[in-house]
């Protein structure tokens, strides 16, 4: 190896190094962790979020122009960041808070990203989120209910979802114009699991109803991914409450119509809180017999052509299910931390943080029906709202309630099968 | 209430028996081979998608789809037993537990991979409905379910006891070389255990799935009550983990309705383990 061939190795060595680099600052990358149920008894949620994410960064990184005032979508990848694509790194939280921990700090610490997306369960998004603020991290929640979570005093942790408050007083409300239009509904039951979701979601409701002078009649806690329900529809059965209010995860929910059907059981008003009733394979496997159930919502899909429906469609096209408001939840979510990284103009931590603080998103920005997007101190959106909807033909929920939104009027009382 | 307290008894026996039908299996291999399959719960999450499979495809219920289960995890479990139990066998306890627990993540994740993780569930009345009677109610498809477990349950019992495979089995169970120089083979043997064990635990998943859930994940929730059922009947006791399974299934029922749903886990496992304290061997397992 004479000295020329030395010069021409370390000029290619220069050149490619150099067009390296150049390739790098064109493609530049925003790392996004996520933490999912991807297995355990909720992996269908995760399966569907996943979908969601793909359709959301194909909306940041690719020009989108018909998606209209949506951030983000005109233009291909992040403007703020020179173009910068954002890049999605999937962890499995298995449906266990110790896992979903473990799997932030991986993210965290390994994968370097610039800020946490997750957990879905109440349960581990309470204990993955601890771990970004320990590391000064910020971290997007956008479909955990449990109220306690923006009531830690944490820095780094924001939520766009409304929270289990919200939609107490929604329930309150819903079930008083009920009472109003003839309905009874004096005694209320609570049907819940004994996750972080289900006991916090309902211990809030309770309180809720206790204010306006209406204690809870009865309380049916049961362990999570139940193999048995039939005790607890008898229960029901024996105490025969007007309005029995699920909170529940899809495994569950299923066993739930199942065993009402076969031990014959139905209130005059069934009323659940999203979670398993919104999992499109819910109404799939039981929908038949769960008609007339009164739902939760902050989703509707809106006119054809309108940017919601949009992307209804391309979400349809990437998971083959309908959207349903939990993966429409996490996509709004999605969107808002991707216009702070945007805006932020920096993977930065502390100025992803100074962005969201400073997010101001108004309703025809969103894709969801909230009021809009920003943040108190505790990280809470205090504009997040939403509305009920019914299953009542045991294929699709349309909005029923509040009567300004509403599609059709509520069907009373439960028809189930 | 003295009704509906019948009703939870009834619902309560009807529900161990199909715990008793699912953990038949486990105790089976346990007793012909020492061999603690991880991979249960799995088998049985595999019965219920063959089961599911057959009704999608050929519109057919349990008439079909039981039998079919049957075979194909009987087959599956021979396969299985000289793709990776034989020479597990060889190894050391950890390998034993890993080797299976690898196989029950494998068939996890496979069928993940082809089916999706989407709840699935059969038409509420693909056995027939419910009967109501002087206001007790029974679903066909548990009734069904329990009959059956009964009769897997004498079946095997018989044909451990009655029968000269059945002693040929035992014999290699009791002592491998004795049996090996009394012409038996050990490796035959062992192979039709486990298909009998794994056929019967499609049987039971092709029949749960008339009135469950069906989802990959389905076995990590019915497996950890088919260990709890055999510890309690005995390690492989047949009748045993039939006698456990109704015991469980009444205890948890009637604990679940009278102090409350929560509770049941608790009121189960402390008198499972007050229990063992005094019966380690479990109801009707040998020392």
């Amino acid at each position: 190896m004479n000295l020329k061939h030395v010069m021409g190795l370390l000029c290619a060595a220069a050149m490619s190094l150099a067009l390296g680099t150049n390739a790098q600052g064109q493609d530049k990358v925003v790392k996004i962790g996520v933490i999912l149920p991807m297995s355990g008894g909720t992996a269908s949620i995760g399966a569907h979020a996943k979908a969601a994410l793909e359709v959301a960064t194909d909306i940041i990184n690719n020009a989108h122009p018909e998606l209209g005032n949506l951030p983000l979508a005109k233009n291909a990848g992040l403007a703020g960041l020179g173009g910068a694509r954002i890049e999605v790194v999937i962890a499995d939280n298995q449906g266990n808070p110790a896992t979903g921990q473990n799997q932030a700090l991986r993210l965290i610490t390994e994968d370097k990203v610039a800020a946490v997306f997750g957990a879905y369960q109440s349960g581990i998004t309470l204990t993955s989120s601890a771990i970004a603020e320990k590391y000064g991290i910020p971290y997007l929640n956008s479909e955990s209910v449990a109220a306690n979570l923006t009531e830690r005093g944490f820095k780094w942790f924001f939520r766009t979802t409304p929270i289990a408050t919200d939609f107490a007083r929604i329930y309150t409300d819903f079930l008083a114009d009920m009472k109003a239009t003839g309905a009874k509904t004096d005694a209320i039951a609570l049907v819940h699991d004994n996750t972080e979701y289900g006991t916090s979601v309902a211990n809030t409701i309770a309180g809720a109803f206790k204010e306006k002078g209406q204690p809870i009649a009865l309380d049916v806690a049961y362990p999570v991914n139940a193999t048995d329900v039939q005790g607890q529809v008898l229960q029901l059965k024996d105490k025969k409450p007007d309005v029995i209010i699920m909170i529940s995860y899809t495994s569950d929910a299923i066993l739930f119509a199942k065993t009402m059907q076969s031990l014959d059981y139905k209130p005059a008003i069934l009323l659940a809180d999203d979670a398993g009733y919104s999992d499109p394979s819910f109404i799939k496997a039981v929908g038949k017999i769960s008609q007339g159930v009164f739902n939760r919502s902050s989703w509707a899909v809106g006119p054809s052509g309108s940017p919601s429906a949009i992307i209804a469609d391309m979400y349809k096209k990437k998971s083959g299910e309908e959207m349903d408001d939990t993966v429409a939840r996490q996509m709004q979510g999605f969107f808002v931390l991707a216009d702070a990284i945007d805006r932020a103009g920096s993977t930065e931590p502390a100025k992803i943080q100074a962005a969201l603080k400073a997010t101001d998103l108004k309703p025809e920005q969103l894709m969801m029906g909230y009021k809009g997007v920003k943040f108190d101190d505790k990280g809470q959106n205090v504009l997040a709202s939403g509305l009920i909807i019914q299953l009542q033909d045991g294929e699709n929920y349309t909005a029923v309630w509040p009567k300004a939104n509403a599609e059709k009027a509520p069907v009373l009382p439960y028809k189930g099968w | 209430m003295s009704f509906v307290l019948v009703q939870v008894i009834v619902g309560g026996l009807l529900l161990g028996a199909v715990y008793a039908l699912f953990s038949s299996g486990l105790t089976l291999v346990w007793g012909m081979m020492n061999i603690v399959n991880f991979a249960h719960g799995d088998f049985v999450m595999l019965g219920m998608y063959v089961a599911y499979v057959v009704y999608t495809l050929m519109g057919g219920g349990p008439i079909l789809g039981a039998p079919l289960a049957t075979l194909v995890l009987a087959t599956l479990g021979v396969v299985v037993y000289f793709a990776l139990i034989r020479d597990i066998m060889k190894g050391p306890m950890l390998a034993q537990i890993l080797g299976t627990f690898g196989l029950a993540l494998l068939l996890r994740y496979s069928v993940f991979w082809w089916f999706g993780a989407n709840f699935l569930s059969m038409p509420q009345d693909i056995v027939g409905g419910t009967y109501a009677f002087a206001g007790l109610r029974i679903e066909a498809s548990r009734l069904l379910a329990g009959v059956v477990a009964l009769l897997v349950t004498l079946g095997l019992h018989l044909l451990l006891t009655r029968t000269s495979l059945g002693s040929k089995m035992l014999a290699v169970a009791e002592d491998q070389t004795a049996a090996q120089l009394m012409g038996i083979r050990p490796d035959t043997m062992q192979a039709i255990a486990w298909g009998i064990a794994a056929g019967a635990t499609g049987l039971a998943g092709a029949l749960i799935a008339n009135f469950f859930y069906i989802v990959p994940t389905v076995g990590e929730t019915l497996g950890i009550v088919a260990f709890v059922t055999v510890s309690l009947g005995g390690f492989g006791s047949v009748p045993g983990a039939l006698v456990a399974g109704l015991l469980i299934g009444v205890i948890e029922s009637l604990s679940g309705y009278l102090i409350g749903a929560i509770y049941k886990d608790i009121v189960v496992y402390v008198l499972f383990l007050l229990f063992l304290w005094f019966r380690p061997q479990g109801l009707m397992g040998k020392m």
